[in-house]
């Protein structure tokens, strides 16, 4: 083969390759690094030394990554929420308040409920996903009877839910005294691994004795990402492999068509908020059951829900994209603390990364113009 | 062919190529049109006469080749450039304000505003007025747009395009949504335009409309130039030939078939549209077993609310509809499917299929959640993917890939992948609306010889169709629907393209 075909065989894969979505995301968050990187070389900090600060706040040590995996995985979980209903046609913006509805639920079976282990933690985290996706199916149930666009009520919902939840969290009978929050939940219902025994007598006394282990342990270990990965594998069946999916992706893609065909268009818009529903609450549910073991008296939203939509957008409404975007995110928000305790520079700067992350990641014709650019002039010449 | 001035080559298109990345929409076509001349482009739909018109009107900017105004060589960037050198187009969705009036429509963007910007209405109309009188464009220049006709609204485009001062009018499938009476106006308009030194552009697929009116045509195939042609030289069948590539039978062979009994009873159906208006006024039709009921209608008379109705799209207010002597009046569409009754839809990508799907998911779009293609909630692939290659087999589906997603298939494809569902679920009553809308003439021919062999093998079929040559040629009887009603039913021997056009427009001897 002559040069000459070889590099025209090169430039067509090079083509192939940069019309692949996921490329565009790498080239994204490429954009939005380097952005974050001019900003903080404006604000008077070495961006290299910025970012490497960030890369060991995040690597060096196997507690941070696990810190990481804690801060990612409600995020991975309403990112699903926010994609699977956009895969049906539907934008939920409500993962915020569905998410709050699976945690106060999850907080109050996990006080108030008393069953052995294991159990317990599983009937505290069914009835979470039951209430968020009644919760979701209520947006859902509006759309179809009246009309009503599901991001408006979704909205809606989610204020209703930070409200309940503030009401709840309040109310003499379940309030713990001298505090802001419920009550702990109960030992059984907990998900966090060696939680209890971390920091008995005992497990003291031995990870006194193994320093490796013992640092291994501050974090809230639990087993939400596990769940997530499951979690995911269970969107991806239901909407590939299954009648339900079909449905709903009929729904998602054209609903005349859909409704032409005999299926229940109605019907499918409470299905896909009920199960986008349940996944925000499941979300809400490992972080009660597994970090926070409690819920507080919130004054604003804590935007879990919210960060969801920008996962499954940089995702591409995919739940492999969604549970890799949601590592991103967790890594950058961990990574955004250490620059501020590292080095100094406002953790700020790590909104506007991903800001700009996400800016690119919705304008894909836009890279694509560039490429093509870079393309035409590599041709010309 | 009295007024071409051979001498002024007022558009001239030379070796034009355009390509989107490896496709080549237009491979070095030329076209040219004289001064005063009627210049049909004819070709299949998706063989690249848009994309020409487009590249001609500044849409598009041309991969290679030269266009020439008047002699010299421009570069039409964009449609104001376009415009600027007197091109104009109509484009077959109009772009209109539907509030404003016909004048505040045609001066829209060209306005000449007096003293603290204020219009000066009463001078636009007298000189839309002008303009309309010397080209016999009849419009009422102070109605609004949402008041008037169809045909009157194509008047205002074109006045549009000659107050900008157009010389040469690019006019796309402009009769595709008139009545027979609005076509013989329109090629009367058209005539008188070319008469006063103005040159046509008509992009068509009716033959029949090029041999009428159009002095020279030059058709395209497959991106590429296959022919200028003096049209009367030729007749349609050598036309289309050379539109399709082969030998094209126009002519559908029909069986004199026994009818069956009733199938499909409508009585005293009323039913509203969109906007809560009364759409069907007491609607009654009869369709039984081994026949085909045309109804021809000038749109929006009721024809989509009648499907609607019949199919369970649309609630019905009073009045029955019956299969096989069952009513069915708001059932589901699913249980309506489930009476046996097929319907190829008005609109195929809106309500016929889902773009996104794969050829082999919309195989099975009414059916994906029965045995075999669903067990216990899990769809099941191979079933799927079997039934595809099976119906892509029987109807020529081409490209014969089950997972070839339907979105990228041609215009005439999707329709005969959603033919092969429709006819595979073996209904009673088939109804079959615009089933050849937008299609080139070899996909038409097969669709109509589908509707055809579903008559003959004793189904009922109900045809739903703009296209009154399209109902002739299949029709056994034809019912004209006017303001929601049936106003005639006209044997199919006793029927010609005169009378019916009066009946459309609602006159009832």
């Amino acid at each position: 083969m002559s040069i000459k075909a070889k590099l025209t065989n090169w430039s067509n894969s090079a083509k192939r390759y940069l019309d692949n979505t996921f490329v565009f995301t790498l080239i994204a968050i490429f954009i939005g690094l380097i952005t974050g990187a001019i900003i903080l070389a404006f604000a008077g900090f070495n961006p290299f030394e910025s970012y490497w600060a960030m890369a060991v706040g995040i690597f060096s040590k196997p507690k941070y990554i696990i810190y990481t995996i804690i801060k990612a995985t409600p995020i991975i979980i309403t990112g699903y929420s926010v994609a699977f209903a956009f895969r049906t046609g539907l934008f939920n913006i409500g993962a915020e308040g569905q998410f709050i509805v699976g945690g106060i639920v999850a907080a109050l079976a996990g006080y108030f409920l008393h069953l052995p282990p294991v159990i317990h933690a599983m009937v505290a985290f069914a009835l979470a996903v039951g209430a968020a996706a009644a919760w979701g199916a209520a947006a859902g149930y509006l759309k179809a009877r009246f009309g009503v666009h599901e991001v408006i009520s979704t909205i809606m919902l989610n204020w209703i839910a930070l409200y309940l939840s503030n009401y709840l969290v309040m109310s003499p009978a379940v309030k713990r005294a001298e505090s802001e929050a419920t009550h702990k939940i109960l030992a059984t219902a907990r998900i966090d691994l060696f939680g209890v025994w971390k920091v008995s007598e005992q497990g003291m006394a031995w990870r006194m004795e193994n320093r490796f282990f013992h640092d291994l342990l501050k974090p809230d270990i639990n087993i939400g990402i596990i769940v997530a990965i499951l979690l995911g594998v269970m969107i991806f069946l239901i909407l590939k492999k299954t009648t339900l999916g079909y449905e709903l992706r009929a729904v998602g893609f054209n609903k005349d068509a859909a409704e032409n065909g005999g299926i229940n268009v109605n019907r499918s818009f409470m299905s896909s908020m009920a199960i986008a529903g349940g996944l925000a609450g499941a979300a809400g549910a490992l972080q009660v059951l597994g970090v926070s073991l409690e819920c507080v008296n919130l004054s604003n939203m804590e935007g879990y829900g919210f960060d969801g939509i920008a996962v499954a957008l940089i995702g591409g409404n995919t739940p492999a994209g969604c549970f890799l975007s949601g590592l991103l995110f967790g890594a950058l928000k961990y990574g955004g603390g250490k620059l501020q305790s590292m080095m100094g520079a406002p953790r700020e700067i790590i909104s506007i990364v991903i800001g700009t992350i996400l800016f690119f990641t919705a304008m894909p014709k836009l890279i694509r113009y560039f490429t093509s650019r870079i393309n035409q002039k590599r041709e010309e010449k | 062919m009295k007024h071409i001035d051979l001498s002024k080559k007022v558009v001239e298109m030379i070796g034009v190529t355009k390509k989107f990345g490896d496709l080549t929409a237009n491979d070095a076509i030329g076209l040219t049109v004289h001064q005063g001349e009627i210049h049909a482009l004819l070709g299949e739909n998706g063989a690249g006469k848009s994309t020409l018109m487009n590249v001609l009107y500044g849409i598009y900017t041309p991969t290679k080749g030269q266009i020439r105004i008047n002699g010299s060589p421009v570069e039409i960037s964009s449609p104001s450039v376009a415009i600027s050198q007197g091109i104009g187009m109509v484009h077959q969705h109009f772009m209109l304000v539907k509030p404003f009036t016909v004048t505040e429509n045609i001066i829209l963007g060209k306005e000449t505003a007096g003293c603290f910007g204020k219009i000066n209405m009463n001078q636009a109309a007298k000189d839309v007025s002008k303009i309309s009188e010397k080209y016999g464009l009849q419009v009422d220049p102070l109605a609004k747009v949402q008041d008037i006709t169809v045909g009157m609204e194509q008047r205002v485009e074109i006045l549009k395009a000659l107050y900008r001062g157009a010389q040469t009018l690019i006019l796309d499938e402009p009769t595709a949504v008139l009545t027979p009476q609005e076509i013989k106006d329109l090629t009367r308009i058209i005539k008188n335009l070319t008469a006063e030194g103005k040159s046509i552009i008509l992009i068509t697929h009716k033959l029949k409309e090029i041999k009428e009116s159009a002095d020279y045509c030059t058709i395209i195939r497959r991106g590429k130039h296959i022919g200028t042609v003096q049209v009367d030289q030729v007749d349609e069948q050598q036309l289309a030939s050379m539109m399709v590539g082969r030998t094209v039978n126009f002519k559908v062979d029909k069986q004199n078939g026994a009818k069956g009994g009733p199938v499909l009873e409508i009585s005293g159906l009323h039913v509203k549209d969109n906007r809560g208006l009364p759409a069907l006024k007491g609607l009654d039709l009869c369709v039984r077993a081994g026949e085909i009921i045309g109804v021809a209608g000038v749109d929006g008379n009721g024809q989509s609310e009648l499907i609607e109705a019949v199919t369970g799209l649309r609630p019905i207010e009073s009045g029955s509809v019956s299969i096989q002597g069952k009513q069915i009046n708001n059932l589901t569409p699913r249980q309506i499917h489930g009476r046996r009754v097929s319907t190829i839809p008005e609109d195929r990508q809106l309500r016929g299929m889902i773009s996104e799907f794969s050829i082999a998911e919309n195989m099975i779009l009414e059916n994906y959640y029965k045995p075999p293609f669903s067990k216990k909630g899990f769809s099941q692939t191979a079933p799927i993917k079997e039934n595809a290659q099976t119906l892509i087999q029987r109807f020529d589906v081409r490209p014969d890939d089950p997972d070839y997603r339907a979105g990228a298939l041609s215009g005439g494809n999707q329709q005969k992948m959603i033919i092969a569902r429709q006819i595979a679920n073996n209904p009673d009553l088939l109804i079959a609306a615009q089933p050849t809308r937008g299609l080139d003439v070899g996909a038409i021919e097969y669709v109509h010889k589908a509707l055809m062999a579903q008559r003959n093998e004793g189904k009922a079929v109900l045809l739903i169709s703009l296209e009154l040559d399209e109902i002739i040629n299949l029709s056994d009887t034809i019912a004209i629907i006017y303001e929601g009603r049936i106003i005639g039913l006209l044997q199919n021997g006793d029927a010609d393209e005169k009378k019916i056009g009066l009946m459309m427009a609602g006159h009832v001897n």
